[in-house]
């Protein structure tokens, strides 16, 4: 144990974010995911500038070729530069993940709490509403919001993340169904705490554990519903591009053409093992029951 | 005549990730036929490792079995391969555990998993037709003392109650005539009645069938009475072991003096503080549940038209076996169970029907300490942001006075300032409550109400936490409502004692009055079932 740092860490009073920050920062492989992530964003964020050609910029007449020096990751069927194809996708793909996944912890979050939370009546309503979303075919409610609301890549953002907060939301309410019975609640209860604090400091932050692992799930999900819906048109159009679509292409060609599939499919694999691994080592960093070193 | 079983040398490491953990520390004990060896220790003591090791019950790793051997009638239990070891448990050695409520598989019937042992028997040529299986089930439950035992041959273990539970884990335990017994704390999930019926029931069926037992316990009480030897274990070492009675009235060690020392016995030293003054005052208070579990709405009366009052100054025992109500009595005083009817007065004002807001301020002045300090203290707070909270919302502290604030709760409960960082599982179980106390006295309350604050803790601790409980109540002018299912304690601890039964209140009265002179049978049973650490008198109960 580094005595020196833990003693510091006393002196200052650690909080659970500081501390989940000293612990993660010990986790080589969380770090190695967190680094990727950092690297992917910026390189999406950077795309328009450091892109090494225009992203509609075809040329018929060369076709699809195999990786070389001019072409890194080849070329597709309208003799389009893979790379630069795959670094606009990523800047959709990643925005897709993260903000409909931000909408779907958002909503869930607080909606599973509070009907855990609340219990009864309230809560049998909630789930009820719930229940009925999930029966609700999600195709015709986002092409539902399409249509009232006109297409808008903001919009269809926000339209896949209120369909993935449903599960979120249940497995918020099983956890916080089992927090309220437990006896630090009711010592909270005891000594007159207003019901809010009491969601606030004593259950999400207990909930935070299958909170990260599922969303860690839901941002790939999320981002190949985005390549779903722009496949039937509802999502973005070409020549714009996402990962997800360019995957859905690359099978199509996938016997002439390999490499169509092989290089968008490393992107998202990459960007899921960086997530996961980035999952797991926040998950452990937030619980103070493990180790600090 | 050789032991049945004779372990020598024992040595059990955990290899953890947070360095090597010596569970068990070169022990040696032997058991013959016949005999009861009762071993006992607080947790961590290495008592339950030394006898799971002997049946390969450890998960390995993290444990390793380092050296030693265990001679179970000639042959060593801790180098027998896989298919052996699968014999001896299947016949010769048999575990009962401690917690009945989960050692039974809810979705079979309680005769099937008797006869299982039976009809899917390792040694094909022992195996029985289902029927025979079944009249040797039914006649064990009736020897274990299961009335009905043909028709509750049939039923589930949810229709049993939590002692009824422990007799089928004993006729299981029995079915195959074990020569050897591991009793792993079979008692210390039951009620202190029920608890001296089972006591009697191994010893009397040990006595039939002259099988070995091990019992394994923490409570020098519940062993004394039924104990040929007694091996005493702290941090996985052998303190000392020898007959019953001379460990219990000879004793040289210091480990067990202490031990025995640690059992509350008569009253506190403290006088009666009670002034003339009602603090509380509950009247007709009824608290009912709705159970909507079952096919139809059942009413659980938990608290029935209870009368009571609380002196200021008084600490006031609660007594009743569990589900006895005297839980949800303590929370429906406190306003965290509903309440179904009558009033509880606080102070001249009365508490019932007022709206959660307004409660609050009347919640700074009365608090609760709770049972299990593992599930008490949120565990991902640390100490200092668990004690501050309180004093931080009720405004007792402001942002610069705080740190100063939560030093001294800390004082005041004997725990260092230096762990002021730290989280809850940092802690034993005995410094989580000191923290759990912490948190309610932080708001300087007039009124305690603690729900069993030292059931779950070693003898040694609940020493401790007891005389920390008394200091705090003397340097603090607390009133306490005292709540707790052993009568030991609350004899030391209270200067009056209320006793529950099926939620009423069934008899009251100044504690060693109460003790002389039990007027309802109910508390005279109860009584008369505490196990004393005195094993001439336990043995005389038990034959009698």
């Amino acid at each position: 144990m580094n005595s020196n740092s833990t003693i510091m860490a006393a002196e200052k009073g650690t909080s659970l974010w500081e501390d989940a920050w000293i612990k993660l920062s010990k986790n080589r492989l969380a770090l190695v995911g967190l680094g990727l992530l950092i690297f992917l964003c910026v390189i999406s964020l950077l795309t328009p500038w450091i892109a090494p050609y225009g992203y509609e910029k075809q040329d018929l007449l060369m076709g699809a070729t195999p990786p070389s020096a001019e072409h890194w990751l080849g070329t597709d069927v309208f003799g389009r530069d893979m790379l630069t194809r795959i670094m606009w996708g990523g800047r959709v793909s990643l925005m897709v993940g993260f903000i409909a996944t931000a909408v779907a912890l958002a909503i869930g979050v607080v909606y599973g709490a509070v009907a855990g939370y609340v219990g009864g009546r309230v809560d049998a309503v909630m789930m009820r509403l719930v229940d009925i979303l999930y029966a609700l075919p999600f195709m015709i409610f986002i092409i539902l919001l399409m249509v009232v609301f006109g297409r808008n890549l903001l919009l269809l953002f926000f339209a896949i993340g209120a369909v993935e907060w449903l599960t979120m939301a249940r497995i918020v309410r099983g956890q916080v169904m089992s927090l309220r019975k437990q006896e630090f609640v009711e010592a909270a209860h005891s000594l007159g705490l207003s019901q809010w604090i009491i969601i606030r400091r004593h259950i999400i932050p207990n909930t935070l554990g299958p909170v990260i692992v599922y969303t860690t799930l839901t941002i790939p999900s999320v981002m190949l519903l985005e390549a779903f819906l722009s496949f039937l048109g509802l999502g973005i159009q070409p020549p714009q591009s996402s990962w997800g679509l360019l995957i859905n292409y690359g099978v199509e060609t996938m016997e002439e053409y390999p490499w169509l599939l092989i290089f968008p499919g490393i992107a998202l694999s990459l960007t899921l093992f960086a997530l996961n691994f980035l999952g797991d080592g926040l998950r452990d960093a937030l619980d103070p029951r493990t180790a600090k070193d | 005549m050789a032991a049945l079983l004779d372990v020598k040398n024992l040595k059990v490491h955990f290899h953890t990730r947070n360095g090597l953990v010596k569970a068990v520390d070169d022990v040696s004990f032997s058991v013959n036929a016949g005999e009861t060896l009762a071993i006992v220790g607080e947790s961590g003591s290495g008592k339950s490792v030394t006898c799971y090791s002997l049946l390969d019950l450890l998960p390995k790793p993290p444990a390793k079995i380092e050296g030693g051997t265990a001679m179970f009638d000639g042959e060593d239990l801790l180098t027998c391969d896989k298919d052996r070891m699968r014999h001896f448990r299947g016949n010769d050695i048999a575990m009962i555990f401690q917690d009945p409520m989960t050692s039974l598989n809810p979705n079979l019937t309680v005769g099937e998993q008797l006869i299982e042992p039976l009809i899917y028997h390792p040694d094909k040529a022992r195996r029985q037709d289902r029927a025979t299986a079944k009249l040797r089930a039914i006649e064990l439950l009736n020897e274990v003392g299961i009335v009905n035992s043909e028709r509750r041959f049939d039923s589930y273990p949810h229709e049993f109650s939590g002692g009824m539970r422990q007799r089928v884990m004993i006729a299981m335990a029995l079915i195959n005539e074990p020569r050897l017994l591991i009793c792993d704390e079979p008692t210390t999930a039951l009620d202190v009645t029920i608890q001296a019926q089972i006591l009697d029931l191994i010893k009397q069926l040990q006595k039939s069938r002259d099988v070995a037992v091990i019992f394994i316990s923490h409570d020098l009480g519940v062993v004394a009475g039924i104990a040929d030897k007694v091996l005493v274990m702290c941090n996985g070492v052998a303190m000392e072991s020898g007959d019953t009675d001379k460990i219990f009235y000879h004793t040289e060690n210091d480990y067990t003096r202490r031990l025995l020392d640690a059992i509350p016995e008569g009253a506190k030293t403290m006088a009666n503080r009670a002034q003339s003054e009602n603090l509380v005052e509950v009247s007709n208070l009824r608290t009912w549940f709705k159970d909507f579990s079952g096919p139809k709405l059942n009413i659980v009366k938990a608290v029935e038209d209870a009368s009571l009052t609380i002196k200021r100054g008084e600490i006031l025992g609660l007594v009743g076996e569990s589900g006895s109500g005297k839980s949800t009595l303590g929370r429906s005083i406190l306003q965290l169970a509903p309440t179904t009817e009558g009033t509880v007065t606080f102070d001249g004002t009365q508490l019932t029907g007022m709206s959660p807001a307004k409660l609050v301020p009347w919640r700074r002045r009365m608090q609760m300490i709770f049972q299990d300090p593992y599930a008490s203290l949120n565990p991902r707070m640390t100490v200092f942001e668990t004690l501050a909270e309180p004093l931080l919302y009720h405004g007792i502290a402001d942002k610069n006075t705080v740190t100063e604030q939560v030093q001294q709760l800390m004082d005041d409960v004997g725990l260092a300032r230096g762990h002021m960082r730290k989280y809850p599982h940092e802690f034993s179980g005995g410094q989580r409550q000191r923290i759990a106390i912490g948190r309610a006295i932080a708001t300087k309350p007039e009124l305690i109400i603690a729900d069993e604050p030292v059931s779950a803790l070693d003898v040694t601790i609940q020493a401790q936490v007891l005389d920390l409980i008394l200091e705090l109540v003397e340097r603090h002018n607390l009133t306490m409502l005292f709540i707790s299912h052993d009568l030991s304690v609350v004899r030391y601890i209270s200067d009056r004692v209320l006793v529950m039964h099926h939620g009423v209140l069934i008899e009251q009265g100044d504690t060693e009055h109460l003790w002389a002179n039990p007027q309802q049978d109910y508390t005279k049973n109860l009584l008369k079932a505490i196990p004393l650490a005195d094993p001439k008198s336990e043995r005389a109960r038990l034959s009698s």
